[in-house]
């Protein structure tokens, strides 16, 4: 029999319901888990041990009386520290919150609590979500599990590490230009960004609010199915989530891609793509056609506008979401006895922020300041508009859009932190879909000739995640990608 | 002000709604609590939080924006004002900016020179800041956030005043629609109601505006009309001079009775304002509005007319008492309950309103305790003109039922102060006055008529202060007559 931290999410939760094992013995398992892989890791910022035994011990006291203890119960999942927990320490991977402990549960925490989850630590990030490696984190560093020199991706890089890893059976991250699914996809698992309003955001610290949306990662399509089903639906507490009913979407996966008709975005097999991501992409493509599916060239026209457009209107929003963060109530404050409110500011966020939260504050400064507004934010919503209008035109035809995450595989450490646009165009085609508000997922395609993960991506009609779930399913039914695991 | 110059002036009024919750989270809007008590995550700008609006603000804004004839926006939008304070949790306040949810109307106000309309640019909505505390440590500022995320409409004037005296009527007939539509108590003191100022001064005849000036921190209607008057002058002193204004933001200093620059157009913050991406479009369903309109409650101007024209009240009585509704409420209550609308006006106004004001009980959006009650007065006015008691007895009745129910009355007839008009017992105190006082009898006899009056103050003095004085006049006259 395979260690306890090999179960799939859903046999661990069955195993728990069926008292076969306990959700004690299975923290246990996922402690002793960390333990082992986080020196070659680094994907959790806090393991939170005690509280995660503690919630254990009561699902257990509650299986043991009868009840119904939810989809989830006893399973360790663990969350990317952006966010919050009450009770337990939420960073945002930034120092300006290192010592930061929420009163309150992000309503996709207080869900996964109420089915029955175990949350056992939270994630490393890039520091509020703003990057694609994790290495803008300010408070840890995180590597990918298939290759230790290498980013796992970001900014949700410690949830996808920490699921490859199998560190956790499933994890949470949030996704604004490509964070969950860049990351998916440079790791080997499985990656789902919501539409937008499909999710809550209450209590998950804002980067950009009208990007930011809350996923699963999870080491298979039906795991991300089951999380995915426990946090989503209306919530009273985010004006931006929709009404529409949310319907649950783990037992339906199995109808196949026989009469699907996908398509395929040409703006998004570009010159310069790594061949061997390419190859997979379209291998993979080949699949969901001999699976019964048709497949058929698409054109997204404003493609070549998504990150310029991404890049004001993220940054915008982010220099005031930011703002808070000012020495004042909460994190840290960095001021001298007798020095001024401003001298605190400055010195605080001078402190406590990173370079690149910086760069994005001052850009997204620039883009609202008067007499440049209309110039830039009003054209980037604009724009937004076109690229978004693209989406609806290509998807009127289609039922999802196939596509690669990203132009390459997961790179070197370093390699690119010294030239920030380089960096952002690991988002070239992952940011449209956050600027058109569409669900989009990551599923392993396979590997490069270094063995480095490949990620496909899959692109739906506004809420109609059941649709890329049920693409996702078929295709992984049919390769033996998730099979392999990394070396650790 | 020369003959030569005029200001022109347009406010901007700050309004704190009575809802029970703030703006955007569940907190209560009350005031006095200790510091830091009213407050949640959302409100305190706490990580990931976000904004959910309180319905309850968009019907107080629509029903100030319907008493004063602006459009209601069928869509309007919420947008940050980004800025760095301590008072502001988020680092940006949430108000409106481009869409707000009210526009174009205007307030009817009642001047020296006559009724002069008043435009209004905008009503919109916006949240409250904390409150910074610099006195109770002498190092650091304290920061109080029960204030923060309390709703407050902010009313914006056309530059269509030209004194100060007018501004401050267009603030009181502010107040009064707003006390009226009950959105708002209106106390400038406690800061629920704050006007901001905006004064430029031009030659009379010129068409183009001059440089404005924004005054801040105006505690009172009379700071409000002290400061323009002062920054009036300052202005015509300072073009006189062949100086030039400049635009900047200057602070009323009470104490010293003058503006104090505070910051130059220059230094003015950038807002960056931008629509808040965790709001919604603000859509307003006309059937909403139309419910809303019907539950209007007529409003101070209407009720002026309505009194003048039903109970045949002066102007000036109908505008003193139509101010507050509450006010109006009793005057009503009171000749409902019988009393003649003139005397029911003149009690109100003297007495009751006099007691009202020497105990700030009108502090209050709605006096909950009158000194008596509207039909123990209309009671009281009825035995006046009955003639069953006399005005001074009625008048050192008022202490006596202040709080309490009785019945003036039976009061009346408990304490045996019922008028004396048995002409049988005043014929014999008149006759025994004038056989007491000789000397005053001759000088009347001389045709000294003043001295009647120490005739008829003897004869009250004499009936304990309860006989009709009209009769007691008509019988001394008769009597004196009658022995000459």
């Amino acid at each position: 029999m395979s260690a306890l931290h090999d179960l799939s999410l859903r046999d661990a939760a069955m195993r728990v319901r069926r008292r076969e094992v306990s959700a004690v013995e299975l923290t246990r398992a996922t402690l002793a888990r960390i333990a082992a892989t986080e020196p070659q890791v680094g994907a959790y910022l806090t393991v939170c041990g005690d509280e995660a035994l503690a919630a254990a011990a009561a699902i257990d006291r509650r299986v043991a009386a009868g009840e119904d203890v939810g989809r989830l119960a006893g399973v360790p999942i663990a969350l990317k520290d952006i966010i919050c927990t009450a009770g337990v320490r939420t960073t945002a991977g930034s120092r300006i919150l290192e010592r930061f402990v929420p009163p309150y549960d992000a309503t996709v925490t207080a869900r996964l609590r109420n089915a029955g989850a175990v949350i056992v630590g939270k994630l490393n990030c890039d520091e509020f979500a703003m990057g694609s490696s994790t290495e803008n984190s300010g408070v840890g560093t995180t590597r990918n599990p298939w290759d230790g020199t290498r980013v796992p991706g970001g900014s949700s890089g410690g949830s996808a590490a920490a699921v490859a890893a199998r560190s956790c059976f499933g994890a949470l991250g949030t996704d604004t230009g490509g964070s969950i699914r860049l990351p998916a996809a440079y790791c080997s698992v499985v990656g789902l960004k919501p539409t937008y309003g499909r999710v809550s955001r209450y209590g998950v610290m804002a980067y950009a609010s009208s990007l930011d949306q809350v996923g699963p990662l999870a080491r298979d399509v039906a795991d991300a199915a089951v999380l995915f089903d426990a946090i989503a639906g209306h919530d009273a507490k985010d004006s931006t989530s929709s009404p529409r009913p949310s319907r649950a979407l783990a037992g339906s996966l199995e109808g196949g891609v026989r009469g699907l008709r996908l398509g395929m975005p040409r703006e998004y097999f570009v010159e310069g793509m790594q061949p061997d991501v390419e190859r997979a992409v379209r291998e993979a493509v080949r699949v969901l056609e001999t699976a019964g599916a048709s497949v058929e060239s698409v054109s997204l026209p404003h493609s070549e506008y998504a990150i310029a457009t991404y890049y004001l209107i993220a940054t915008a929003e982010a220099s005031s979401n930011l703002a808070r963060y000012d020495g004042v109530r909460y994190g840290l404050r960095v001021a001298k006895p007798g020095s001024s409110v401003g001298e605190m500011y400055a010195g605080t966020r001078a402190a406590g922020l990173g370079a690149e939260v910086k760069r994005r504050i001052m850009l997204g400064t620039y883009a609202l300041s008067a007499g440049y507004y209309d110039a830039y934010y009003l054209k980037a919503l604009q724009v937004r508009t076109l690229i978004a209008q693209d989406f609806t035109k290509a998807l009127a035809g289609c039922d999802a859009l196939v596509a690669p995450i990203a132009p390459t595989t997961a790179f070197r450490l370093g390699e690119k932190t010294a030239d920030p646009l380089t960096m952002y165009l690991s988002d070239i085609f992952t940011i449209s879909v956050n600027l058109a508000g569409l669900p989009g997922m990551s599923v392993p395609c396979g590997f490069d000739g270094d063995g480095l993960p490949i990620g496909l991506q899959l692109i739906g009609k506004p809420f109609d995640e059941a649709t890329l779930l049920r693409v996702a399913a078929a295709y992984e039914g049919s390769t033996e990608w998730r099979q392999r695991g990394p070396r650790l | 002000m020369s003959a030569q110059m005029e200001a022109v002036i347009g406010l901007e009024v700050h309004a704190e709604l009575l809802t029970r919750s703030k703006i955007f989270c569940g907190c209560s809007a009350g005031f006095g609590a200790p510091p830091n008590t009213n407050v949640c995550p959302v409100c305190l700008g706490m990580p990931g939080v976000l904004p959910v609006l309180n319905r309850r603000v968009v019907e107080f804004a629509i029903r100030a924006g319907l008493a004063t004839g602006c459009a209601v926006a069928p869509s309007s939008i919420f947008a940050r004002k980004n800025y760095f304070y301590p008072d502001i949790p988020k680092g940006y306040q949430i108000s409106q900016y481009e869409l707000p949810i009210c526009a174009g109307g205007h307030i009817d106000v009642v001047t020296e020179a006559g009724t002069k309309r008043v435009g209004l640019t905008r009503i919109h909505m916006e949240e409250d800041t904390g409150k910074n505390v610099h006195d109770a440590h002498a190092a650091d500022s304290l920061v109080d956030f029960n204030r923060s995320g309390v709703p407050l409409l902010e009313i914006v004037s056309e530059p269509d005043l030209r004194t100060p005296a007018d501004a401050g009527a267009y603030l009181r007939t502010l107040r009064s629609i707003l006390q009226y539509l009950e959105v708002c108590d209106g106390n400038m003191e406690e800061g629920s109601f704050r006007c901001d100022a905006n004064v430029s001064v031009r030659p009379r005849g010129q068409k183009e505006l001059g440089t404005k000036v924004e005054i801040k921190n105006m505690n009172s209607f009379r700071a409000v009309e002290r400061a323009l008057v002062h920054e009036i002058a300052r202005q015509e002193q300072a073009l006189a001079d062949g100086e030039r204004i400049v635009q900047e933001t200057r602070l009323w200093d009470a104490d010293r009775e003058e503006t104090r620059s505070m910051r130059s157009k220059e230094s003015a913050h950038d807002y960056r304002y931008f629509p808040d991406p965790d709001l919604l479009p603000l859509v307003v369903d006309p059937a909403w509005i139309a419910e809303i309109r019907r539950t209007m409650p007529e409003l101070p101007a209407d009720r002026r007319d309505r009194f003048e024209r039903e109970h045949g009240l002066s102007a000036y009585d109908a505008d003193v008492l139509t101010q507050r509704k509450d006010v109006a409420d009793y005057f009503e209550a009171g000749v409902g309950a019988g009393a003649p609308a003139k005397d029911m006006a003149n009690w109100t106004m003297t007495e009751i309103l006099r007691i009202v004001r020497d105990e700030k009980l009108d502090e209050a959006l709605v006096i909950r305790s009158w000194p008596i009650g509207p039909t123990q007065l209309a009671k009281l006015i009825q035995l006046v003109a009955t003639g069953a008691v006399n005005r001074n007895t009625a008048k050192g009745l008022l202490p006596r039922l202040r709080g309490t129910d009785l019945d003036p009355e039976e009061l009346v007839r408990r304490e045996g102060l019922a008028q004396v008009s048995d002409r049988g017992a005043l014929e014999a105190a008149v006759r025994d006055v004038i056989a007491r006082c000789p000397d005053q009898v001759a000088q009347i006899r001389a045709g000294k008529e003043k001295v009647m009056g120490f005739l008829v103050g003897q004869v009250m003095k004499a009936t304990g202060g309860k006989a009709n004085a009209q009769m007691v006049q008509d019988l001394l006259r008769a009597a004196l007559a009658e022995s000459s």
